[in-house]
């Protein structure tokens, strides 16, 4: 036995294991930064182009074909209200469908299951395809016409999947002991949901929504498809006509004045500080209030 | 004694109306993603079923030329097709590897910290918004690839595809991560205690444990190239192209879509159906990738205690 172990070259072996080992570590750390890296540059480039014309010109006059005086401030108050819309109709309608889905649904139920099915399927349906639900049923259908409103519905129905596997997550991470306590202290079901499964999942329900609505305003192929694609001078109102920030970032960059490109990459920096913070806002959440049971 | 039993009561209360209100309620609440399924399939599906009463199915499904704005019209839906593959094919080649990497590396070498910060540093890729890269896409990636010698145009498929990629590199990465942590602790243990190398582990033991959720992870990485559209709107371009040459300009089914529903074409007209039929294509690919990827997950699912 000895004999035989010590024919076997162990040493060689593990060095040519180890130089293995690191080249491949190395292209592991490559994979993982060539998206960092291709960040970092869209995020230089950006700034170096637009960071000069992120001025009070930008953020309150109204667009232009004159590109000195040109701004957005009607692009970005249609997408603060977009924001503000889309959270009303969205949490509600999440959070609801969140609990049936956790605390009610009796998962041998084929209508049930069917209902989740649903839902993940929904979650990888194209932005587009939502467009063109927006355009047949909101617009033209309902006859609500090219107004923010049905901007506001179509991000809604986008990003529930979302904000519903979200507030799933957080529902369903509040221990069973927690309910049964309750339910032993005379609790109704919705007692137990509203006074105890609730507050303990608002910090999960909370950073859901909030990724949600980051990625929404951020949404530009829908919009375009259900009509914000105009030159919209005057500040927006819910049953008005609309331009949102990302298109006009979309309507910007297609022109081919370079000055209209610097412009583009302004709005794209003013967009970016909404996202990021919102992200940031997520995140931070996430941490505070993040519970181990 | 005797009395009070008798007072106690294991019998259901009272129904309480407030009760079943609420779960009414939140039911009706789940029935609004029904109704968007719903809608999304009438939606598309009627106005392309009169769509295919005026054009032929078989012209549109097997026709290599797409004008329908033309005077004279075509509906041959092939190079849509053709220029959406294209794309995902150049977005595929850059995700699929480097998400992979990327994932290798946060489960198996990154310690705990280190993952914790870098994962949702890598997840901020997937929150920009498409249009900023539709943008970078356009204005930084083209030009730079003429820089490099390639005779690409100033809008092209390599670009979008690139730009593409690297967009979904956290959907491939995130998804495979969460394959290969769920890989049982012991496996890997398993493998160090016959004399296995790190790389060993990480290539022979762990990736073939979680294929199915890597497989998983690719394929839904690739449904989001097909179904995206700013990037492919922006960066590759509005005209139709039956080349897989990554230097010409393609469109894709999407980018169609969106320009034609941008555009002033009259409700009812044989060219606003256009944008339906083509969103019936696009939804019947993205769902039989789903489909796909689906099957292989079941198919080589390994379950594990």
């Amino acid at each position: 036995m000895s004999v035989a172990s010590a024919d076997v070259p162990i040493q060689g072996g593990r060095r040519r294991g180890v130089w293995r080992g690191r080249i491949f570590v190395g292209l592991l750390l490559l994979s993982m930064a060539v998206g960092f890296i291709a960040l970092g540059t869209l995020f230089f480039d950006v700034l170096s182009r637009g960071l000069a014309y992120v001025d009070p010109v930008l953020l309150t006059n109204p667009p232009s074909s004159d590109p000195d005086i040109a701004g957005a401030r009607p692009a970005i108050l249609a997408t603060l209200y977009l924001g503000i819309l889309l959270i009303l109709f969205t949490v509600p309608i999440g959070v609801g469908t969140a609990i049936y889905l956790e605390e009610y649904a009796d998962r041998n139920r084929w209508y049930n299951r069917l209902l989740e099915l649903n839902i993940q399927n929904l979650a990888a349906v194209p932005s587009i395809v939502y467009g063109i639900l927006g355009l047949a049923f909101l617009v033209r259908g309902l006859g609500l016409g090219r107004v923010l409103l049905a901007g506001a519905l179509i991000l809604t129905l986008l990003v529930l999947p979302t904000v519903i596997i979200a507030a799933r997550e957080a529902i369903r991470a509040v221990p069973g002991s927690i309910r049964e306590g309750a339910y032993a202290l005379g609790a109704t079901q919705w007692q137990v949901i509203s006074r105890q499964v609730l507050p303990n999942a608002i910090p999960g329900i909370a950073t859901g929504s909030i990724l949600a609505l980051a990625r929404a305003i951020g949404e530009t192929a829908p919009l375009i498809l259900i009509g914000a694609l105009t030159f919209i001078s005057f500040n927006p109102t819910v049953m008005g006509p609309f331009t949102a920030l990302p298109v006009q970032i979309y309507n910007w960059t297609k022109l081919p004045d370079p000055k209209f490109k610097a412009l583009a990459a302004a709005a794209i920096i003013v967009l970016l500080i909404m996202v990021l913070l919102l992200n940031a806002a997520a995140i931070w959440l996430r941490n505070r209030y993040q519970k181990r049971w | 004694m005797a009395t009070r039993a008798e007072s106690l009561s294991l019998a259901p209360p009272r129904k309480r109306w407030g009760e079943v209100v609420i779960k009414a309620a939140l039911a009706a609440c789940a029935l609004v993603s029904v109704a968007t399924t719903v809608g999304i399939v009438v939606a598309l599906f009627l106005p392309a079923f009169e769509f295919f009463q005026e054009v032929s199915f078989r012209d549109y499904i097997t026709g290599t030329e797409w004008a329908p704005l033309f005077l004279q019209q075509s509906f041959g839906v092939i190079p849509l097709i053709v220029g959406t593959i294209s794309v995902t094919l150049w977005a595929s080649l850059i995700a699929i590897p480097l998400g992979l990497g990327a994932a290798i590396f946060l489960s198996e070498y990154a310690r705990p910290r280190v993952r914790a910060t870098l994962k949702p540093a890598l997840e901020l890729l997937a929150g920009i918004p498409t249009v900023v890269y539709g943008y970078f896409a356009l204005t930084w990636v083209t030009p730079h690839l003429k820089d490099t010698g390639l005779d690409v145009g100033v809008f092209n498929a390599l670009s979008a595809g690139l730009v593409m990629g690297v967009m979904i590199i956290p959907t491939v990465a995130s998804l495979s991560e969460d394959a290969m942590s769920a890989v049982p602790r012991d496996l890997r243990y398993g493998a160090y205690a016959l004399g296995s190398s790190k790389l060993q582990v990480s290539t022979r033991i762990v990736v073939p444990a979680a294929v199915s959720g890597i497989v998983a992870a690719f394929v839904l990485g690739i449904s989001r190239a097909i179904g995206e559209t700013m990037i492919v709107l922006l960066a590759a371009g509005q005209q139709p192209n039956l080349s897989f040459d990554p230097r010409e300009a393609v469109e894709t089914m999407s980018a169609f879509i969106a320009a034609t529903g941008a555009g002033d074409v009259p409700t009812g007209s044989v060219e606003y159906k256009t944008i339906f039929a083509v969103g019936a294509t696009l939804f019947v690919m993205t769902l039989l990738v789903n489909a796909i990827a689906i099957r292989l997950v079941r198919k080589y699912r390994e379950v594990y205690e």
